[in-house]
């Protein structure tokens, strides 16, 4: 029912432009603009695919309040990573290994933060996601491109606009034989910024 | 529902009917992939859905056809505005441009408070945009911004509330018989919407306007008009009308229907888009099916 009224509010339609929906495991990285952000991805894919697909977010900023306690563990079965005070026994990968040798997806942000200027791009990327790619070769990495999300609900703003939003999914990325760390996170993010151009909400 | 009513309901639905056996029949013999034929029942599927939407909601009585067109109201700026680029500062304004204004202007209409309504988007909600808009403190491009969701507002949800508030009407002699009006302003309009389509096709030659609109031709406007002001002036007995006014009148409502579409094509043309969004298969957005009918209703109106 969720799925459906955030599908009303933004019409949204996931376009597969690089690959199609099947329940492999896949982690879905995308641009960050609104707290709708990981929502719309996950009711644009198909509902098998939405019981297996967990985001990823912030744990500072999803346990304050009980709604939003209740929005993270209730409705969308968030995994909450650290974003400060990291240390060996509070690694962030932790959480998200766990859940990817559970067997769930994820949806992931790795800018790490909402985007709150208008008119330049995306943060640069953190390099979360190569760790995970490195110990779990066998998910799949698709690049998401999320248009419009941030005139829908941006940062600071608490009514969602009913104006249209549009979710681009692009092909899987692979980690390369002995990419680095950099490197290979500079690809992921050219592969998100990539999808833009064929993002257009109409 | 009004005698008249029951008989172009039933008229409207067999002629769906006849093009939904001409479409499957085309299908069978067009080679398979064949764009234009898919396109074509494509848009007849729509066609279905809307007027059962439109009569259902007709039917039932001055709430329901009030929230049908609300309904349309909400999702017809969604479309233009998705497509002007407004900014940060402008969100509280367009929470309340759709979650006070359109509702309230409803609000109006249904209470047949005419005074107000016909007054309350141009004057007040103008007026208050370009406050709410200045309180944002953003001023690049500020006046451009004001004007788009001005214009927005005026076009998807004044013009729109024009059509409940035919219901509302009083008509000496024509008492219980206002849904005739609204469905034969919508059937003028959509036909020769269709019309001016199916007459382009066939024998369309030279633009009206190249630049703006290459595909609208004087042959597919003439043609189409002129029969859609015909079938008006043949629906003459359903309004409280004589033949030859239906017949001016749904000329009128062709050439309001005419240009009101073209100015809409300059929007969108502006944004680099061909349809609104993709709503209604076939048909591209809400908008698309009704920026014909935008301007006419308020000309009909008054």
């Amino acid at each position: 029912m969720i799925a459906g009224l955030i599908q009303l509010l933004t019409g949204v339609q996931g376009r597969w432009q690089g690959c199609e929906p099947n329940s492999r495991q896949r982690i879905y990285f995308a641009n960050h603009q609104s707290n709708l952000d990981a929502p719309v991805i996950w009711a644009s894919l198909p509902p098998l695919l939405r019981a297996k697909t967990r985001p990823v977010a912030a744990k500072d900023y999803w346990e304050k309040g009980r709604l939003r306690q209740w929005l993270a563990n209730d409705v969308f079965r968030v995994v909450l990573i650290e974003r400060s005070g990291i240390t060996v026994h509070n690694n962030p990968l932790t959480r998200t290994d766990e859940a990817l040798d559970a067997g769930s997806s994820l949806i992931l942000f790795p800018e790490g933060t909402r985007q709150l200027a208008e008119d330049s791009g995306m943060n640069l990327f953190k390099p979360g996601l190569w760790h995970l790619a490195r110990k779990h070769p066998e998910v799949e990495l698709i690049p998401v491109w999320l248009e419009n999300l941030n005139r829908i609900l941006p940062k600071g703003e608490f009514i969602p606009l009913p104006l249209l939003a549009s979710v681009t999914f692009g092909a899987p990325l692979r980690l390369e034989a002995g990419e680095n760390k950099p490197a290979f996170i500079a690809r992921a993010q050219a592969a998100v910024a990539a999808l833009e151009a064929s993002g257009e909400v109409s | 529902m009004p005698r008249e009513t029951q008989w172009i309901a039933a008229i409207l639905l067999g002629l769906l009917t006849i093009a939904t056996l001409i479409g499957a029949w085309m299908a069978r013999r067009a080679r398979p992939g064949n764009a234009s034929v898919a396109n074509l029942n494509q848009r007849t599927r729509s066609w279905w859905w809307m007027v059962a939407l439109f009569i259902a909601a007709a039917s039932l009585g001055r709430a329901t056809s009030a929230l049908l067109f609300c309904a349309v109201s909400f999702l017809a700026p969604r479309e233009m505005l998705t497509l002007s680029p407004t900014r940060r500062g402008d969100h509280r304004t367009l929470a309340w441009v759709f979650f006070v204004i359109t509702p309230v202007q409803y609000a109006l209409v249904y209470r047949d408070w005419y005074g107000l309504f016909s007054i309350f988007v141009p004057v007040w909600a103008f007026l208050f945009i370009a406050i709410r808009c200045a309180l944002g403190q953003d001023t690049r491009r500020y006046h451009e911004r004001v004007a788009k969701i001005q214009w927005a507002l005026m076009t998807c949800v004044y013009f729109i509330s024009h059509a409940p508030a035919l219901l509302d009407l009083r008509i000496a002699g024509f008492e219980g018989r206002n849904l005739n009006l609204l469905l034969f302003l919508t059937i003028v309009v959509q036909l020769s919407d269709i019309l001016q389509y199916v007459w382009g096709k066939l024998i369309g030659r030279h633009p009206v306007v190249p630049r703006l609109s290459p595909k609208k031709t004087w042959e597919g406007l003439i043609g189409g008009a002129g029969s859609a002001a015909l079938v008006g002036m043949a629906l003459w007995w359903m309004t409280p009308f004589s033949p030859l006014a239906a017949l001016l009148l749904s000329l009128a409502i062709v050439a309001a229907g005419f240009f009101g579409g073209l100015a809409m094509s300059a929007v969108k043309r502006d944004a680099g888009v061909k349809d609104w969004s993709h709503l209604i298969p076939g048909h591209g957005g809400m908008l698309d099916r009704i920026d014909p009918c935008a301007s006419p209703r308020r000309c009909s109106s008054t």
